[in-house]
């Protein structure tokens, strides 16, 4: 394998923070937080992208970074925070149980994805693939903090960082999708949180809370 | 050759010992002036020796051996883990006698020396102290060992002076991963290892949040004065264990002459200064968790030093 | 027998010595109840034997040493016994004759009269126990093997019930007897299952067979569960906690740091010396089970509040760190990196070792601790540095050594681990490569909570003030004691001050077990296992190091400031009246590790009520696998035999329809 030159560090690094932001949103237990650790994630994935469009010369990885960064960074945390403000759960704190065990979890995941992505590494010819297994990682990570979560609000932030997990993955490993297919996923996402907004009102209108437990209760028996 | 080694050892030693509470002093100064408080003046620590150790010592009735022979242990554990961290330079003697996993077992028996004083007396604060020591330590012994691990697979050894020279031997700047995973995890744990805000609040008088003031409440005079010498000392090797394994610039490794000396002494003051004022307002800007918070903090820092060993291994870098 | 002396000279006198010992043991039963010529006459001379047994083993470890070979004339017509010295053998017999020779001058002052069994039984039964143990180690054939286990478990057992009189004890007893012999069932099993179809029990013959891959793995899996459940794996630990705190001291010494290492022994002897090469699974299992068994015997440790019971589980961690280590080694061997196999090995005799020397002075220490205050509970004792001087110091070792403290032998092997996890990246296989480093993460959290088990230990029975009352009038060892813990007590201290002396030493074996080991380094004074400027240590240098930095900083104080020290009562914090009873408890100074680890325990509590008029405070803390392995298993077994007991109707004439039914069925089958 060549050196790795400075920019693939400097990927490898960003990829790091990724898997870092991935665990900090794990034990996070206020929502207002959440969603900045959200604004880093798209920050990150913004910074990822512009490098690989530079260092792999493919300039539609330009327009995917602006969108990324106009989705990701700007629309989408506006869109959560001003439904926080209006739902009124600014400061509120979900009860996590066992913090420690969901982070060994994690951590037993992370073994999982890297063992999983090991195999394709080592056969990299693009020292690029080799972040695969942090965003297979990321990816799982996402699901299990959408498990964790009781709350409508955090699984929703949980389903957009493994939105990002997979739009990493795509630009990583094979520069990014066809323009197509990233222009309707970032419709589907952008249409999607308008969704669960709504929805967001009718669960609390229901139950005067966003607690998913709550649904239990419409279960026939 | 061997002889002017040995001396730049007894003076890394000698520096670090004279150092400390300046150090600590230094944080002491930025925190007052981060919370608008009138500064205590930089001397402040040296002061507080002097008038310790001019005080009588009091001593409970049934002291044994062990609490007043724990001080020294304690202090003289600090000083030779001064002695194997490569603060000014790598050509250290005694970095051979212990390797970093022998500092991680130096600054155990310093916690296990320090955790049986306290429960000497039999006071209901000195072993709830001890107690609880022990807790964050055991948390804190492991996440230390990871981050290590980290560097030593990065730099095949586990010898602090190699790491230093494989570190400042790359000629181009290389950014490491895993290296920022074990960076977060290592504040951390000198969060916590050095009794400092958000595990333990340093300048508390509320006896039944303290974990490191609970243990040394019955001390006094001349042994009060080693144990928070010692502290300073731990502070201040802890600040130089982080500045071997992720900033390393400055630290003198080919041969040892005057010049190279005295220019790690600039770039170790002003290293400290920095990591200083960092700490600082870390501290400023947090608030101290419950008790039973740490764990979660502490198995965090655990975690990210076991993500970065992953990272590392996943990525070769 | 002349020939036999010149062809194998040092086998020779191994087996006299353990000639020796059943003589001193049936010596006591020439006048069974005199304590005098039992503990002042027989058990120093078992101690003398013990040294000798040492230096024998230590000259088959010498390099010139070939192993020795001898065919006993005793065994059954057939089958005589085989008796074979090497490296491997030699290793445990001087850990067996030199932590013995400690542990029997301790009993010496030990033993008294009118505590269970007469003291000359007792002599008899704990040196046939020392033999026995002497000739598993020295076994060459499966039968020898065998009879010298079973004999040992026998011997130990009886050892356990010596005070039988207590239902308790009787209890514990029967379940160790039973787990002895389902472990030896195991052991019989993976013998039957070496030979290969030659029926040949020797254990040249098992080396020699080839065995397809299939069998291999069933031997590896039958000697793993059957050393496994002599030497406490998890799950099959259960009777160590509950064996070792119902024995005398000396005995409990024994089980802890002797007979466990009979076990590890013999994993060594099948997995590493019978067994060829295996698949790298099994090396995985065996890491996973020592890492589980560690963490999970360290976590119970630091909640038990009975200091036997607390030192029972912290054996069963050690047991752990012992049989992680062959995994490692296992796994290196699988992939054929023999150098970093050795190294594995090296770290998992050290620490055998190591365990033989600290353990025992603990409990040895334990052991003067109940005879001087008749408690055993840690809620009852505090502040015996005050009465006992001798056994804190002593004791104080031991605890900073058990903790894997530098520069005490403990933190010796626990390097050599360490260092040996930071080798496994090297492992040429995608997935391994990336668990096995992490096991590193669990030895050094198993060895942190160590460090807090020994300050709980230490702290609660040593420190503070007295619980009781009643212990003010606690006395100090005998000199026998004390002579005792201090030989065992200066292991700790050399094999800590001299490491790279135990690397040398543990290099004979893994030479004959791997083919390979591990160089000390450059230097006589450092110890370099890898690599020289990779990594190094040096106890002595370091022990040099913590005394001048200790001496000079005691002098310069002394020196500047002189000394005015005045006593008076305590300060905390100018609280108007203390009790000893504020003091932490030993439930209070495990509350933590019970409180984060709440998941693995199953819990009891019962906690007063605000208007409780007498408030009681109770809490009882049960292993998990007792309730989720052992009860089903034994229910089961209960069911099945109720059913079986309808063939004991009770009729004379029903039983001689069954001997009759059983003569037809035989007849037929015959003919």
């Amino acid at each position: 394998m060549p050196a790795p030159t400075f920019a693939t560090q400097v990927l490898q690094t960003l990829a790091g923070a990724l898997l870092l932001i991935s665990f900090a949103m794990l034990a996070e237990r206020r929502s207002r937080r959440l969603v900045t650790l959200l604004i880093w994630q798209g920050v990150v994935l913004v910074t990822s992208t512009l490098l690989v469009a530079v260092t792999a010369q493919q300039p539609h990885l330009f327009f995917s970074a602006a969108l990324t960064l106009a989705l990701k960074v700007g629309v989408l945390p506006w869109i959560l925070l001003r439904l926080m403000r209006r739902l009124g759960i600014e400061r509120d704190n979900e009860p996590l149980v066992n913090v420690p065990t969901l982070m060994l979890v994690g951590l037993g995941l992370v073994v999982f994805a890297f063992g999983l992505a090991q195999p394709i590494t080592a056969l990299a010819t693009t020292v690029i693939r080799q972040t695969l297994g942090i965003a297979l990682a990321v990816i799982l990570l996402a699901l299990l903090m959408i498990l964790a979560r009781r709350k409508a609000f955090t699984q929703v932030i949980g389903f957009l960082a493994l939105e990002n997990g997979l739009f990493f993955a795509a630009t990583t490993t094979t520069y990014g999708m066809p323009m197509v297919v990233e222009l309707g996923i970032a419709l589907d996402v952008l249409v999607g949180v308008f969704i669960f907004g709504v929805f967001f009102f009718h669960i609390r209108e229901q139950f005067d809370s966003l607690d998913l437990h709550h649904l239990e209760t419409l279960k026939e028996d | 050759m061997t002889a002017t080694v040995y001396f730049w050892q007894i003076g890394a030693c000698a520096c670090a010992i004279a150092l400390a509470p300046l150090f600590a002093g230094w944080v002491a100064q930025c925190r007052a002036i981060l919370q608008n408080r009138s500064a205590p003046p930089l001397w402040q620590p040296y002061r507080m020796l002097r008038k310790l150790f001019r005080k009588e010592a009091t001593l409970a009735e049934d002291a044994s051996w062990l609490f007043r022979g724990a001080p020294y242990v304690v202090f003289a554990a600090m000083v030779l883990a001064a002695a194997i961290i490569p603060s000014l330079t790598t050509q250290l003697p005694a970095a051979r006698v212990a390797d970093a996993i022998a500092l991680v077992g130096l600054f155990a028996t310093a916690r296990v020396f320090m955790a049986l004083a306290a429960m000497d007396i039999g006071t209901a604060f000195g072993s709830l102290g001890a107690r609880r020591e022990m807790m964050i330590g055991f948390l804190t012994e492991p996440a230390l060992l990871m981050v290590l691990f980290n560097a030593f697979l990065m730099a095949g050894t586990t010898a602090l002076p190699a790491i230093v020279q494989n570190t400042l031997a790359q000629s181009h700047l290389v950014l490491h991963p895993s290296l920022a995973f074990a960076a977060v995890a290592f504040v951390m744990v000198l969060l916590a290892e050095n009794a400092r805000l958000p595990i333990d609040n340093p300048s508390t008088h509320l006896e039944l949040t303290m974990i490191h003031e609970a243990m040394v409440l019955e001390y006094s005079a001349r042994h009060l004065a080693l144990i928070e010498w010692a502290s300073w000392l731990k502070l201040f090797n802890y600040a130089c264990i982080g500045f071997t394994l992720f900033a390393p610039w400055g630290i003198a490794t080919h041969g040892v002459s005057a010049g190279g000396i005295a220019l790690a002494v600039l770039a170790l003051v002003a290293k400290l200064a920095l990591a200083g004022a960092a700490l600082a307002l870390f501290e400023t800007g947090s608030a101290k968790l419950r008790l039973f918070r740490a764990p979660e903090f502490l198995t965090m820092a655990f975690l990210l030093a076991v993500l970065g060993l992953l990272v590392h291994l996943l990525l070769k870098a | 027998m002349n020939e036999l002396a010149t062809a194998a000279p040092t086998a020779v006198v191994v087996l006299g010595l353990v000639g020796a010992w059943l003589l001193v043991g049936g010596l006591g039963l020439l006048r069974p109840n005199a304590v005098g010529w039992v503990a002042r006459v027989l058990f120093p001379l078992g101690a003398l034997i013990g040294l000798g047994v040492a230096a024998a083993g230590v000259a088959a470890l010498l390099p010139a040493f070939a192993p020795q070979r001898l065919v006993l004339p005793l065994g059954l017509p057939d089958l005589p016994f085989h008796v074979r010295l090497d490296a491997l053998s030699g290793f445990f017999l001087a850990l067996l004759g030199s932590a013995g020779a400690g542990i029997s001058i301790f009993s010496a002052g030990y033993f008294r009269a009118g505590e269970g069994t007469a003291p000359g039984l007792l002599c008899l039964q704990y040196h046939v126990f020392l033999a026995s143990m002497a000739m598993v180690m020295l076994a060459d054939d499966a039968y020898l093997f065998m009879v010298a286990w079973e004999t040992m478990a026998l011997s130990s057992y009886f050892l356990v019930t010596t005070q039988h009189r207590l239902p308790e004890i009787r209890r514990a007893g029967f379940l160790y007897l039973l787990m002895a012999h389902v472990g030896a069932l195991g052991i019989l099993l993976c013998f039957g299952v070496l030979h290969g179809g030659s029926w040949e029990m020797t254990f040249d013959a098992m080396r020699a067979s080839t065995l397809a891959p299939f069998w291999m793995s069933v031997a590896f899996l039958l000697a793993l569960f059957g050393f496994g459940t002599k030497a406490g794996l998890v799950p099959l630990h259960v009777w160590l906690p509950e064996a070792h705190p119902a024995a005398p001291s000396p005995v409990s010494a024994m089980m802890s740091g002797l007979m466990l290492k009979t076990a590890v022994y013999g994993l060594l002897r099948v997995s590493l010396d019978m067994l060829p090469g295996g698949p790298w699974w099994w090396g995985l299992l065996t890491l996973a089970l020592g890492l589980g068994t560690a963490l999970y015997g360290v976590i119970f440790a630091t909640v038990q509040t009975d200091m036997k019971r607390l030192l029972a589980y912290s054996s069963i961690e050690n047991i752990g760190l012992i049989v992680a280590g062959i995994g490692l080694a296992l796994v290196f061997r699988s992939f054929e990196l023999r150098v970093l196999a050795a190294l594995a090995l090296t770290a998992v005799l050290i620490h055998a070792f190591n365990h033989a020397l600290f353990k025992s002075l603990l409990f040895l220490a334990t052991g003067s601790v109940m005879h001087a205050t008749g408690e055993r509970s840690l809620g009852k004792l505090g502040g015996l540095i005050r009465r006992m001087p001798w056994v804190a110091a002593f004791a104080l070792i031991g605890s900073l050594a058990i903790a894997g403290l530098p520069p005490l032998n403990g933190f010796v092997s626990e390097w050599l681990l360490l260092q040996t996890f930071l080798q496994t990246p090297r492992i040429p296989h995608a997935f391994l490569n990336m668990i096995v480093p992490l096991g590193a993460a669990v030895i050094s959290l198993a060895a942190a909570l160590a460090g807090y088990v020994m300050v709980k230990f230490y702290g609660v029975i040593f420190l503070g003030k007295h619980r009781e009352s009643s212990l003010a009038a606690a006395r100090d060892a005998s000199w026998l004691e004390r002579i005792g813990l201090a030989w065992l007590a200066l292991g700790c201290v050399l094999v800590g001050a001299f490491p790279q002396v135990a690397l040398d030493v543990a290099g004979r074996v893994t030479q004959a077990l791997v083919g390979a080991t591990v160089q000390r380094g450059p230097s006589p004074w450092w110890m370099a296992p890898v690599a020289a400027n990779q990594a190094s240590y040096s106890g002595l240098w370091y022990w040099v190091g913590l005394l001048l930095a200790t001496g000079a900083t005691y002098l310069l104080v002394r020196a500047f400031y002189r000394g005015r020290t005045r006593r008076t009562a305590q300060w905390d914090c100018g609280y108007p009246w203390q009790t000893p009873r504020m003091q932490d408890s030993a439930e209070g100074f495990g509350q933590p590790i019970r409180h984060l680890f709440g998941p693995v325990f199953k819990i009891e509590r019962e906690v007063p009520l605000p208007t409780d008029a007498a408030p009681k405070y109770r809490i009882q803390i049960e292993d998990r696998f007792w309730a989720a392995c052992y009860q089903p298993l034994g229910r089961l077994l209960q069911r099945i035999t109720e059913r079986m007991a309808v063939l004991q109707g009770g009729r004379l004439a029903v039983y001689l329809l069954y001997s009759f039914l059983t003569l037809i069925f035989l007849l037929v089958c015959v003919l």
